[in-house]
């Protein structure tokens, strides 16, 4: 069992999502510790990207201003690195496929079993295409997680059979960013899912409220939010941690 | 020349969101099914030779042939099609297609606006509704093709993301796609982006040399000995090149956008700088930074402005059949005002760059020797940045 699947084994989950240097790698630090404090099961670092495609414009914004401010993968790696000394729960990153590509696979891929990251999102790979990635995964036992949308219909099964460590569900469509209401049918995408493998799944896009995750947390087994604790952390800047703190605890909750 | 999972040798692929796969793959199916149907067929034929006004003229240039006194020198004339450029016969192709598959609303990105006035033509030509992506410099620099954008009937939203230039553009359109799908086709206005755009792209423009190879063969009984057109994403090079890629003797030539030069930043020429990446959908080269950030690019020509280059063009770059080089906005400019001067012809700034590397080749060949130079558009467009750039204060 990787430990990804731990992170769903007490009951369901909740899986913030943090942009790496927005707006600088201590505050970065900071949130993480507040969020594992507080609960979360699992916590996702973005590594920024200069054109993120699947992004709303909160999550943008934030790769923007970490990019300004220097933010570089081998600084998110020692950042990690020191992280690891306090932080035990599963991480992973989320970030595109070029990111990986451009530092070489193999070393960017091993860099990760290094410093403790347990898996792998890249919005920019498909199915068809996880091979570019996918034997070096394996080679160094990083889960790459596989992502299924409101439009996959037939790939639902196709997908969820080869997931590993946990299924993004994208909840609606469209980019990330935060949603009043969420009308995609996921029960029956989590029926086909469920039917299909035995590895968890989550839900993430458009969740921002106590209400919206326990929803979907109790359709799924855990649910993500990027976009309202980036927004946070913009209200905040570097006084964010104590407020991302009550937020995951107040979601936690939701979601138990 | 593409494989079933829509490689170009090492290049191209499906480089996209879940959320996008079965719309690329739906698309896939419907292109398979209508490229080789008559009626599909001779619907596109129409509207190529009725509305768009082709085939496009192979023009001899006297003028500039004896001046640069070496190889003599045919223009293609895609200037002279409806909406002035070469982008109206992607355009109208995928129009015809997706109003086939039913959708009833297109989306486009734009950087000199040239695509995005073509999508708003075909669009208001087929009755279906249109919404273009620009970035917001490309409008301020093109202000003129915004205007006939709206006066067409479409929407175009300011992109003001990033550097707010073509990347941006094309970020955003990907972005809309995602969120609205079943009305929606993204007419992607160059041979790049996920497979089977580059392939679909290619086969709607190739009609430019399937045109050169007919008229050259009429006027001179024999195939050119180059090719030249200008490289953006590489839509009208590739149509340019395409029916001459099996003829090793056609030297297949693209001109890349230096800008104020390669060894600068400020640059667009991805083959000369950029390195192999993942971007738009498609693995290929891209000009980006070390840890793969994708890089702020630069081009007096909008058109050119572009990260990136169609996987095709990436492939016949790493087997040596095609060979691209660098043209500076200095360069670019001259053959504008030298086109104009020499054969009342006035040419998109991105055809400049085709026309200064000819500029360069010609006069070392044999007077025997043909080259061919695709006028990609026509320069109306660019007459009052060129201005500016020679330090007059015109504006539109």
């Amino acid at each position: 069992m990787s430990r990804i699947r731990e992170a769903f084994a007490g009951g369901k989950a909740f899986i913030p999502f943090i942009t790496c240097g927005d707006p600088n790698l201590d505050t970065t630090a900071a949130v993480v510790k507040a969020c594992a404090e507080n609960g979360a099961d699992l916590i996702e670092l973005g590594i920024p990207f200069s054109d993120s495609t699947a992004e709303g414009p909160v999550i943008q914004g934030a790769n923007l201003r970490a990019l300004k401010g220097g933010v570089t993968t081998d600084k998110i790696f020692d950042l990690v690195r020191n992280l690891r000394h306090e932080v035990t729960i599963p991480m992973v990153f989320m970030t595109y496929a070029n990111v990986v590509f451009s530092y070489g696979a193999e070393r960017f891929i091993s860099t990760c079993r290094e410093i403790g990251m347990d898996g792998l999102i890249l919005p920019d790979l498909p199915f068809e295409e996880k091979e570019e990635f996918l034997d070096t995964c394996h080679k160094y036992g990083v889960d790459l997680i596989s992502l299924i949308a409101p439009t996959s219909q037939n790939r639902i099964a196709m997908i969820a059979r080869e997931a590993e460590g946990f299924v993004y569900v994208v909840s609606s469509l469209g980019v990330t960013g935060t949603r009043s209401e969420i009308k995609t049918d996921l029960a029956s995408i989590v029926e086909v899912i469920r039917a299909n493998t035995d590895v968890p799944c989550a839900i993430g896009f458009g969740i921002s409220t106590p209400e919206q995750a326990r929803k979907m947390a109790g359709i799924a087994d855990g649910a993500i939010v990027g976009s309202a604790i980036i927004k946070i952390l913009e209200k905040y800047g570097k006084d964010a941690p104590g407020h991302v703190g009550e937020y995951v605890k107040s979601m936690k909750d939701a979601v138990r | 020349m593409t494989n079933v999972n829509g490689r170009f040798g090492i290049h191209g692929g499906q480089y996209i969101p879940e959320t996008l796969m079965n719309a690329v793959i739906e698309l896939e199916e419907a292109y398979n099914h209508y490229k080789d149907d008559p009626e599909f067929n001779r619907e596109l034929t129409e509207l190529f030779n009725e509305y768009a006004g082709r085939p496009s003229r192979l023009y001899y240039a006297a003028k500039m042939t004896k001046d640069l006194g070496g190889a003599k020198i045919y223009l293609k004339r895609e200037d002279l099609n409806h909406t002035g450029a070469h982008k109206i016969n992607n355009v109208l192709g995928q129009a015809l297609l997706a109003k086939k598959m039913g959708k009833t609303r297109l989306i486009a990105e734009t950087g000199a606006g040239q695509h995005g006035v073509a999508t708003a033509t075909a669009a208001a030509l087929m009755g279906m509704e249109c919404v273009v992506f620009m970035g917001e410099e490309d409008t301020i620099r093109q202000a003129l093709n915004v205007y006939r954008m709206r006066l067409l009937g479409a929407e175009v939203v300011p992109v003001k993301s990033g550097t707010a230039t073509l990347k941006d553009a094309v970020s955003e359109a990907m972005r809309e796609w995602t969120s609205r799908i079943d009305d929606t086709h993204y007419c992607l206005g160059s041979v790049m982006g996920p497979h089977p755009f580059p392939t679909i792209v290619r086969d709607f423009q190739a009609v430019i040399s399937r045109e050169i190879k007919e008229q050259l063969k009429e006027k001179e009984d024999r195939l050119p000995d180059a090719v030249i057109a200008c490289v953006g994403g590489g839509s009208n090079a590739i149509g340019s090149f395409y029916h001459f890629i099996g003829d090793e003797s056609v030297r297949l030539i693209g001109c890349e956008a230096a800008g104020r030069g390669i060894d600068t930043f400020e640059t667009a020429a991805t083959i000369n700088t950029g390195r192999l990446g993942i971007f738009h959908g498609m693995k290929s080269y891209f000009c980006q930074d070390e840890y793969g950030q994708i890089a702020p690019v630069y081009s007096i020509s909008a058109g050119l402005d572009y990260p990136g280059i169609g996987p095709e063009h990436a492939h016949l770059h790493d087997i040596g059949r095609a060979q691209y080089v660098a043209i500076t906005d200095d360069e670019a400019v001259n053959a504008f005002e030298y086109l104009a001067k020499t054969e009342g012809i006035i040419p998109a700034i991105e055809s400049a760059h085709a026309v200064a590397y000819a500029m360069k080749i010609a006069p070392e060949m044999n007077k025997d020797q043909i080259i061919v130079i695709t006028i990609s558009g026509r320069g109306d467009k660019d007459c009052a940045a060129i201005a500016r750039y020679r330090g007059e204060d015109i504006h539109e």
